[in-house]
């Protein structure tokens, strides 16, 4: 079946969920409520066998001056191994509330996908069995992939600072007594 | 050699001529030359001298012939890193082909690649198990000042937490490029005066 097929039988079966079907060059991708995005993905696993999550990610709506949807979006991309067919869901999370429910249930492969996502834009995952950051150090604050972060961090690395006052302690033990450079 | 080249060669190229003239590094610059020149010249016409100093030049010219880089790579200069260390351009020419595993068998820290904050704890703890006496390359525009990536995730510069010796630029830096920052380091080195006995706790 071709994507777009599976995307209107999907809208006859969550008619209140998907708001919008676009195809962007042969790419189709649905607008769909938070809510019911694990029935959903279930479904389409099981009936339509999009049986692999090639990706899943978060976006930052906030500059994009959109006229429907919420400021921020989480974005899975389904393909059927035995069909070779792609979707896209996109459900919406808004700013107010930002959560969704983990799909880890379906695809454990989710789950340092949805840790990244939670990582970068703090999307909490309802569900995930452990939901703590992946690829920052450890005890960074803020989620640097919002608009609203700063290309170089509001402030610097508590790890890092740390790390300098460790490097001007011994360096006085350094072989010529040098000094690090301070700022 | 002249002068003007190692300034060329060995500064970022950010800091003005006037500038770096004024600087401390163009002083130690200057006395390096000194030292070289008088070395070539078959100088060293008195030998009177304290004995550490007259220990200090076989010890330094052993250490500079030897200076052995620990096995760690970064990002894609690590890559030419690697193909200095191979057979074309073959970094035992220089003594330095040894590169150890271990930090404590190793003199030299070659700092090849972008240094993210999350990596950068581990490099100060490789750098802290290195034995003395101990150099630092930074080697490539990333570890010399962050290169291309000015963001919150990259340390600007691996100069912020530890002592450099030598900065290559280059992005990356042929092995050439790197070569002639050993070759500076290895000046470096033979101009050493003190032997460098580890200062006592205060």
């Amino acid at each position: 079946m071709e994507p777009i097929g599976i995307a209107k039988e999907l809208q006859k079966k969550f008619p209140d969920s998907i708001s919008e079907i676009t195809t962007h060059r042969g790419q189709v991708a649905l607008m769909v409520e938070r809510t019911p995005i694990v029935e959903m993905c279930r479904v389409l696993k099981t009936d339509y066998q999009m049986n692999h999550l090639n990706c899943l990610c978060g976006v930052d709506n906030l500059s994009r001056k959109m006229a429907h949807g919420e400021r921020f979006e989480v974005v899975y991309q389904l393909y059927s191994i035995q069909n070779r067919v792609t979707l896209r869901l996109k459900a919406q999370v808004p700013e107010s509330d930002p959560s969704i429910d983990s799909i880890t249930c379906l695809w454990s492969g989710a789950n340092w996908l949805e840790r990244e996502t939670y990582d970068f834009f703090g999307i909490v995952f309802n569900g995930h069995p452990n939901l703590q950051r992946i690829l920052t150090a450890e005890g960074w604050e803020g989620y640097p992939l919002r608009k609203e972060y700063a290309l170089r961090g509001d402030t610097e690395w508590k790890g890092f600072i740390e790390l300098k006052e460790k490097a001007r302690q011994l360096s006085k033990f350094d072989f010529y007594g040098a000094q690090v450079e301070q700022e | 050699m002249g002068l003007k080249d190692i300034n060329i060669g060995l500064s970022t190229g950010l800091v003005d001529l006037p500038e770096w003239e004024k600087s401390a590094a163009f002083k130690d610059y200057q006395e390096l030359e000194a030292a070289t020149a008088q070395e070539k010249s078959g100088g060293l016409g008195v030998w009177l001298a304290r004995l550490e100093e007259l220990v200090a030049i076989p010890v330094n010219w052993g250490r500079s012939n030897s200076v052995w880089p620990v096995t760690f790579g970064l990002a894609c200069c690590a890559i030419e890193q690697i193909g200095s260390g191979m057979a074309r351009f073959d970094i035992s020419r220089f003594g330095s082909e040894v590169f150890r595993a271990s930090p404590r068998q190793a003199d030299v820290l070659i700092v090849s690649g972008r240094v993210s904050m999350k990596m950068a704890p581990v490099i100060k703890r490789v750098y802290d198990q290195l034995s003395c006496p101990k150099w630092v390359i930074a080697m490539g525009d990333c570890a010399s000042c962050g290169g291309p990536f000015n963001n919150y995730a990259i340390l600007q510069g691996v100069d912020k937490m530890l002592p450099v010796d030598v900065y290559v630029p280059g992005c990356p830096p042929r092995p050439e490029a790197l070569f002639y920052g050993i070759m500076a380091l290895q000046q470096k080195i033979r101009a050493t005066e003190k032997l460098g006995v580890r200062e006592k706790d205060s």
